[in-house]
């Protein structure tokens, strides 16, 4: 089969390289291995310190509104991080102290959202916190089982009942400013977390729970309808095992499922992610990027990998593949003549292009303008 | 630490890291409380279930096999597979003799067919249902898929020498859906695959793939049937050199996969000749073969991918094959499992979570409003007229109606 781009992984970088190519008419196909670390992402691109138009359209023709004000976002154990960029239902705040008596809802068996440390962080700060559960007739069915109580379970029945959760809220409010919820809203209906807000006489802020992240599945989803309605074809569970390449430039890859059938393409992009998602492997020896075997920059003495302390920054975080300037993937030093490497497998290799989301969607664009500068071959 | 390296766990199951992706794309999950979930049934359960049998979970036997935890994981953990893996390895209880029924697709049909009518008249009677809801507890509102009088073996046997005529030759797995319940779409196999000068043989005799006997606790005659058909299949493949199609996605994904990977009958020597017939016609097509189409053709097809051709990966050559029919307004369908699952929502136990888990996708097709709703799956084909009226069809017998023949 032949398309204009083939895509090598499906997540946040794959998604939005693919949009912004079938958007100009070039036919393109993402292989995934999997899901990706969307189902991970708090819902802010903190690396972005502006909004750019084009990433704002991409997100807004695919039905999810981005949210820009510089400041700073309530991370799910109670302490901030300095952000500018999110997702409508994840609030900014110009500092820390964004109200003066906060209320801390929560259900019942629930035990994926920190409300005790989110008090604490909030305290800290100098708000008067109190804490609340609530139980309703819905979610018996759902403690029937701990793992049903996650954070995708309760969005799915959030969507059909969400009206009580306002209606609970209302009763238990008294003089507080602001009410903080798990993100837990909004998984298909995509109208409901505004919805609450507007039900509940206070701000409401949505707080991170374990995952599954539920703004990040929805983000996830809508990417993807976005894509096929487009025209892309999204192939779910499929693997790059190998390339077929010949003087630097890659003509069509094998995968798992399609075996002896081949996905051929003019240019490919390489957005399969970190050792999170087998885009990067490590063994005892080496790291290496088993697609293509681009080369890897990474410590050759290996105990210099990782830093014991567990929440220190990790140097293999940093660890990724090269690349020259216009993202073309590189082998023993010499650039694919058609292969781009795009998202959280640069590693943190690329400082301009910033880290995380914000990389992911930068390095998208950046690849999809180099190809989009080349003439289109195929109908 | 080369042996850590070079070691791969059964199904992969070393490989989980609890992320719990998994989780969120369970259908089951969604409506059944009593279920687990695809990381505690699989993984998570494995670890202890080889400690001890003990921690074997007769809950399991909710898993639909749908394999949509396998195609979300990020690892490649075969979760699934560890699930009926488990179930066969450790539940010896008795299947009842309605799950036995059930999964005799082959039986049932042998003695069925030749007295269709009556059995037709008598499936389809309040009584029997009721009977059949008490007695055997299969659900009463579901409508039993009705038998022909004649099988597709018989039809196709008497043209044999008509087939022999085409130089290219393939040979047929049609299952037990199109040679005792639904002959027409085999028939339109043949008028597709002869209109691309390709004749059609049948195997030497095949047998039910087994698939609901899996699925139902019978894995010993599953086994039995999985190394006869082998033995045809390798008569085709190997001694005369032919491919194999097949128009089900799951009878495929059991001989491609389950043989090997659950029943351990290896198939490794014919795993890659045998093919769904759309994505023979479509590499045909690639390599230069053509069709010729009806002028003012028109039809609006919505394509729901079903969960095991989902699993295959090969959705996409049924797509890519209606979308090439001049004439066709496409919509794909988003991924979503239609809760009928084989033999699982026949089951009283099973009907309000397998109505439960499609009604999304039954949502879905409403909405979109198709003339007809495409799909490679039998049991999706029961299971969406049943709720929703449309009307769903084969990619083959809609390329078989929008051909012209000369
Ligand atoms: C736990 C966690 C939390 C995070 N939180 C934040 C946050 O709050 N803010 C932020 O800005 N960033 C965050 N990030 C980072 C950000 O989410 C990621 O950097 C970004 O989503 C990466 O996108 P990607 O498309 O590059 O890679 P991924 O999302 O990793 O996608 C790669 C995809 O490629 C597939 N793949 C891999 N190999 C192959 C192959 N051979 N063939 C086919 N497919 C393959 C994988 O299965 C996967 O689906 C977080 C990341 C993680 C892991
Ligand atoms: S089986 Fe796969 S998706 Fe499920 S928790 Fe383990 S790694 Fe994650
Ligand atoms: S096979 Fe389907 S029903 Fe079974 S655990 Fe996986 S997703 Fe759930």
């Amino acid at each position: 089969m032949k398309f204009d781009t083939v895509i090598i992984g499906g997540g946040l970088a794959g998604l939005v390289a693919g949009i912004s190519l079938q958007r100009e008419g070039r036919g393109t196909a993402i292989v995934s291995t999997g899901q990706n670390a969307l189902h991970f992402f708090s819902g802010t691109f903190e690396s972005l310190t502006e909004a750019p138009q084009r990433m704002t359209d991409l997100f807004g023709e695919a039905g999810i509104r981005l949210h820009y004000r510089p400041g700073v976002r309530l991370m799910p154990m109670g302490t901030f991080r300095e952000s500018a960029l999110s997702l409508e239902d994840v609030d900014l705040f110009p500092s820390p102290e964004f109200a003066r008596k906060v209320l801390i809802v929560n259900f019942m068996g629930y035990h994926d959202f920190f409300s005790s440390f989110l008090a604490e962080g909030l305290e800290k700060q100098g708000m008067q916190c109190r804490i609340r559960l609530i139980n309703l007739p819905e979610m018996d069915k759902l403690e029937q089982s701990p793992s049903e109580m996650r954070s995708v379970q309760i969005a799915r029945t959030m969507d059909r009942i969400w009206e009580k959760v306002v209606q609970e809220v209302r009763v238990l409010l008294k003089d507080e400013d602001a009410v903080l919820l798990p993100q837990v809203f909004g998984l298909q209906d995509t109208a409901v977390p505004g919805r609450i807000r507007q039900g509940i006489p206070a701000r409401v802020v949505f707080a991170g729970t374990l995952p599954p992240s539920v703004p990040g599945i929805r983000t996830q989803m809508l990417l993807k309808r976005r894509y096929e309605v487009l025209g892309g074809t999204y192939l779910m569970g499929d693997e790059a095992l190998n390339a077929h390449v010949h003087e630097g430039v890659v003509h069509s890859i094998v995968t798992k499922n399609l075996d002896n059938h081949y996905l051929e393409a003019d240019h490919f992009i390489l957005a399969s992610g970190g050792f999170f998602s087998k885009g990067l492997r490590s063994n005892p020896f080496n790291i290496t990027e088993p697609v293509f075997g681009l080369d890897v920059e990474y410590n050759q003495d290996r105990n210099a990998w990782y830093d014991k302390a567990f929440s220190a920054d990790q140097p293999y975080m940093q660890y990724g593949v090269k690349t020259d300037e216009t993202l073309h993937g590189l082998s023993d030093g010499k650039p694919f003549k058609n292969l781009y490497a795009i998202g959280s497998i640069l590693g943190g290799t690329r400082p301009e292009l910033g880290s995380g989301a914000g990389l992911a969607v930068r390095s998208a664009f950046a690849a999809a303008d180099v190809i989009l500068s080349e003439a289109k071959n195929l109908e | 630490m080369k042996l850590q390296e070079y070691t791969v766990s059964k199904h992969n199951f070393e490989e989980c890291m609890k992320c719990t992706v998994c989780t969120a794309y369970c259908p089951v999950l969604q409506v059944n409380p009593l279920y687990p979930g695809p990381k505690q049934a699989g993984p998570d359960g494995e670890r202890l279930r080889l400690k001890d049998p003990y921690f074997f979970n007769y809950a399991l036997k909710y898993c639909l096999n749908c394999k949509r935890c396998e195609v979300a994981c990020p690892s490649g953990v075969n979760v699934a597979d560890l699930i009926q893996a488990a179930r066969i390895k450790y539940d010896h209880s008795k299947p009842k003799l309605r799950d036995t029924i059930l999964a005799s697709t082959d039986f049932m049909g042998t003695v069925a067919r030749p007295v269709a009518p009556i059995v037709n008249g008598v499936t389809k009677l309040g009584i029997t249902k009721s009977a059949m809801d008490a007695l055997l507890r299969i659900d009463r509102q579901r409508t039993f898929p009705s038998y022909s009088p004649r099988s597709f073996e018989s039809w196709l046997k008497r043209r044999d020498k008509e087939q022999a005529v085409f130089q290219e030759q393939v040979a047929y797995f049609h299952g037990c859906y199109v040679n005792y319940n639904y002959p027409q779409l085999g028939k339109d196999l043949v008028k597709v695959l002869n209109a691309l000068g390709v004749g059609v043989q049948l195997l030497e005799k095949e047998k039910c793939c087994g698939i609901a006997m899996i699925t139902n606790g019978m894995s010993e005659q599953a086994s039995k049937n999985a190394r006869h058909n082998m033995a045809a299949l390798r008569k085709a493949v190997v001694d005369k050199g032919l491919r194999v199609v097949t128009t089900s996605s799951s009878c495929t994904l059991t001989m491609r996969e389950e043989y090997p990977n659950l029943l351990g009958v290896d198939n490794a020597d014919v795993k890659d000749s045998l093919l769904m017939a759309t994505r023979f016609i479509f590499e045909k097509l690639e390599k230069g073969a053509t069709l010729k189409f009806k002028a003012g053709f028109h039809k609006k097809i919505a394509y729901h991918v079903p969960c095991h051709m989902e699993k295959m990966g090969w959705g996409v050559f049924s797509e890519k094959l209606l979308r090439m029919i001049p004439g066709v307004e496409f919509t794909l369908l988003d991924s979503a499992c239609c809760g009928i699952a084989g033999t699982y929502g026949f089951k009283k136990e099973n009907y309000a979570a397998s109505q439960a888990i499609g009604a999304a996708l039954f949502d879905q097709i409403k909405t979109v409003n198709p003339d007809v709703v495409a799909c490679d799956c039998e049991t999706c084909k029961w299971q969406i007229e049943m709720s929703t009226g449309y009307t769903v069809m084969n990619p083959i017998s809609i390329l078989a109606e929008a051909i012209e023949i000369e």
